[in-house]
């Protein structure tokens, strides 16, 4: 596929067992665009967050960025399941965990997605823009890049804590 | 995710375990939806095997909730849930929303 980066290998969504031996090391894996790879994306950048060093609640905003940004990719720029792949990098170093997301959809502008009034009642409740307003709460980093040649690639950034 | 659910007099339980995500969301999304064709709308949700829980779960949550309340003929009400559950909730907005119980007994009694 032209564009796609060279060395990106193609896993099963069931039966993943991944093992990210050491610190500063960079790990890419596709996934087929489907709500059903959500579980085993899940499974990889946890894995990633955990060898990370981050701290359990850490892992768990890590988790739901990434299942929140994966999410939008399989509706919103494939929109639909099994129209295109979600290739997924998890890098490690010693401040943490860096996860790129990259897929070859539809591109959008982010500034245009309104933020959520979370703070209104039920009845005038809205959730459209929940999930990047999740994604945007739970990480240190978020940068989106939208190239014609290299599709969407989704940048989030998770730190340690660093004791004060 | 897997979802049972159970009939009593005064109102529905429904139990969910594992992980409500854009997968698995449509299926509680269904067994709400089952509950209110029947007329019911007094629903309490057992939370406590809930381990991960992303924004379409919790707009089928703010769905139901809708559903329910309307012409306040009963509500949604959530018992057992988990530390992280609670945290995307309060991220959300959402606690002020729903009654949030320790118990499943307590929240089915509360109907």
């Amino acid at each position: 596929m032209p564009g796609r980066p060279f060395g990106v290998s193609h896993i099963p969504t069931v039966g993943l067992r991944l093992t990210l031996l050491s610190m500063d090391t960079t790990q890419t894996l596709a996934f087929p665009g489907r709500f059903d790879s959500l579980a085993t994306i899940a499974e990889f950048v946890t894995e990633a967050a955990e060898t990370a060093g981050l701290d359990e609640c850490a892992v768990y905003a890590v988790q739901m960025a990434v299942d929140e940004a994966c999410s939008n990719i399989i509706e919103h720029a494939y929109g639909g399941e099994g129209r295109g792949d979600i290739e997924c990098t998890c890098r490690i170093n010693d401040d943490g965990l860096t996860v790129i997301l990259r897929d070859y959809g539809c591109s959008f502008d982010p500034t245009c997605v309104p933020k959520p009034d979370i703070h209104c009642c039920l009845e005038e409740r809205d959730e459209c823009g929940l999930g990047l307003y999740f994604i945007r709460q739970l990480m240190d980093e978020v940068c989106f890049e939208f190239t014609p040649d290299s599709g969407n690639v989704l940048t989030l950034v998770k730190r340690k804590e660093t004791a004060s | 995710m897997k979802v049972t659910t159970k009939h009593f007099k005064r109102c529905d339980l429904v139990i969910a375990t594992g992980r409500i995500d854009s997968q698995t969301a449509p299926q509680l999304a269904e067994v709400f939806e089952e509950i209110n064709k029947a007329d019911q709308f007094k629903i309490a949700l057992d939370m406590s095997g809930v381990d991960f829980i992303s924004s379409a779960g919790l707009r089928v949550l703010i769905s139901a909730q809708k559903t329910c309340k309307r012409w306040n003929r009963g509500e949604l009400v959530l018992a057992g849930v988990p530390q992280r559950v609670h945290e995307a909730m309060d991220l959300a907005g959402f606690l002020p929303l729903f009654k949030l119980f320790d118990e499943v007994v307590e929240a089915v009694g509360t109907f």
